[in-house]
């Protein structure tokens, strides 16, 4: 078992696999709803948008967490904006925004000349790097989105299964809308240090199909989606201190692994499993 | 018959609406009353505003003109008293949702968001599901249901919702047989129950046979009243105008046109 312990006798590995487990967990949870209600692009999209954040807390010296996370609102609420009273469709002012706000960050990034290395950790993660104030602000983040989640569970089933039910209950689809959006932004903040920019969308999406193809509630797909997204942390970042590659993509195609198994051999819903329901009718 | 009794019967008063869809006026300047415990079937080419209406009715789409009341009070004032069965094709059927906890979603307008269900809120789902012959599905995902089953699931899901007005978007199409004679049952249910029923159909005999009022509507409203009033050739030939055939007295509608994909004959 040294294999197992080895790794865990530094600090920054212990903060890192602490840090992994956090994100893949809220991202898997969170992903339910971005699987279930066809967002994965705007969870790509904000992805890509903080980058001028992060830009400018470099540049201003302050926390580039709190830089992204500032940029993440901003982007979260003009999608509302420019959508609201269908204006313009969700996918078109994604497409804007997401562009504009991620040729703003390179603008303010190739002002700077030594920023090639830091550039690398935000598109594509450095979980070994992440400190001990920027573990408890993920772990603080990664609770905050659990908990909404879990107090609002109703409304978010309601508005996501039957907008139409929604509206008879009175809910405010908008503003619960617009919650959904801003958690989704938190989420994918503290995902920069595992995963980066780049990679983010994956964890967004991938524990969540997985758990779609296994389960069939809402509750259950929440719990072994989580369970996916913190196993696919832990064996990700295994493999990439023994491999010697980088955490991030480890992470997500340990969890890409997950689901092709999902895909072929789930019962129901698995390709194996049609086959051969589809050979028994013939 | 427990689980529908509305303390006071819905009125539902039209006043001069108009709704447009799409940018396209699709519902213009219609007027009507319906009385307390009234089923009323509402009858129209496709595209003539069926759903428009049912859409404006649940505050889904604003109404431009015109005003309706609910009790005599504007839309909007009495929360979760209208219920909304909506066509198939409207609804995620890949969902991860189970036959009761649709049905459970029907209650969580009376018991807010955060309490847990109740013994009262299972009972009322459990006899919905009952009423509609579904109990034994309850654990099975939507998906995996029938067409008529699934409409069921929602009949069940609006039963347990206690609504005074119920809306029915097209309940007659593309279902077997047996889940027509149960929704058939279900109307007679509400009836003793007083709550007012408005179901869309392009059935006229359906409509003629098992309503007391009927709404010819083609944008603009042709006719209201009893099946007797409403059903004259005149007012059949402005409502499908170029969809309707005179056969010696018998009347003929041609449905093959529009977006109807399934029928249930």
């Amino acid at each position: 078992m040294d294999w197992l312990i080895t790794p865990l006798s530094y600090a920054f590995m212990q903060r890192g696999l602490a840090a992994a487990v956090l994100v893949g967990v809220v991202c898997a949870v969170i992903g339910c709803y971005v699987v279930l209600r066809g967002m994965a692009f705007l969870g790509d999209a904000l992805a890509h948008a903080i980058l001028p954040g992060v830009a400018v807390a470099y540049l201003l010296g302050g926390n580039l967490l709190l830089g992204a996370l500032a940029a993440a609102f901003a982007v979260a609420l003009l999608i509302g904006f420019l959508t609201k009273g269908g204006a313009l469709k969700e996918d078109t002012a994604i497409g804007i925004l997401f562009a504009a706000a991620l040729s703003l960050g390179v603008a303010l990034i190739s002002s700077i000349r030594t920023y090639a290395a830091d550039l690398s950790h935000i598109l594509f993660g450095n979980v070994l790097g992440v400190s001990s104030s920027n573990l408890a602000l993920t772990a603080g983040i990664a609770f905050l989105v659990l908990l909404v989640i879990l107090l609002f569970f109703r409304p978010f089933l309601v508005i996501s299964f039957d907008p139409i039910l929604a509206k008879t209950l009175r809910l405010p689809a908008e503003a619960l809308r617009t919650l959904m959006l801003l958690l989704l932004a938190l989420t994918i903040v503290v995902s920069l240090q595992t995963v980066g920019i780049g990679l983010v969308a994956a964890m967004l999406v991938t524990p969540a199909a997985t758990a779609y193809l296994l389960t069939r509630r809402l509750p259950a797909m929440m719990i072994l989606s989580a369970a996916v997204g913190a196993v696919s942390s832990i064996i990700g970042l295994y493999l990439s201190y023994y491999l010697n590659i980088a955490s991030g993509s480890a992470i997500v195609l340990t969890a890409t692994a997950f689901f092709l198994l999902a895909f072929f051999f789930s019962p129901r819903k698995g390709l194996l499993w049609q086959r051969i329901l589809r050979k028994r009718q013939a | 018959m427990s689980t529908t009794i509305a303390e006071t019967p819905a009125r539902l008063d039209l006043e001069e609406v108009t709704i447009s869809y799409n940018g396209k006026t699709a519902v213009d300047h219609i007027s009507i009353q319906i009385a307390h415990g009234d089923q009323v079937a509402i009858v129209g080419p496709n595209g003539a505003g069926k759903s428009t209406l049912f859409k404006a009715l649940v505050g889904l789409l604003p109404v431009q003109h015109g005003k309706i009341f609910i009790h005599g009070q504007p839309l909007g004032h009495h929360q979760d008293c209208v219920a909304y069965i909506p066509q198939r094709e409207e609804v995620d059927w890949r969902f991860p949702v189970t036959v009761s906890d649709v049905v459970m979603m029907g209650r969580y307008g009376k018991f807010g968001w955060l309490r847990q269900p109740d013994k009262t809120d299972k009972a009322i789902v459990l006899q919905s599901m009952e009423q509609m012959g579904i109990a034994a599905l309850r654990t099975r995902p939507i998906g995996e249901l029938s067409g008529g089953q699934q409409q069921r699931v929602f009949l069940a899901r609006a039963l347990a919702q206690e609504p005074h007005i119920l809306l029915m978007d097209e309940p007659f199409t593309g279902v077997d047989v047996s889940t027509q004679e149960t929704t058939l049952r279900l109307l007679s249910d509400l009836k003793s129950a007083g709550v007012t029923v408005l179901v869309s159909t392009h059935d006229l005999n359906m409509a003629a046979s098992e309503f007391n009022q009927v709404l010819l509507l083609n944008r603009k409203m042709i006719a209201f009243g009893s099946p007797q009033e409403v059903f004259t050739s005149q007012n059949l030939k402005a409502a499908f105008s170029g969809q309707l055939l005179n056969l010696e007295g018998a009347v003929v509608v041609d449905q093959c046109c529009g977006n109807d994909e399934e029928h249930s004959h």
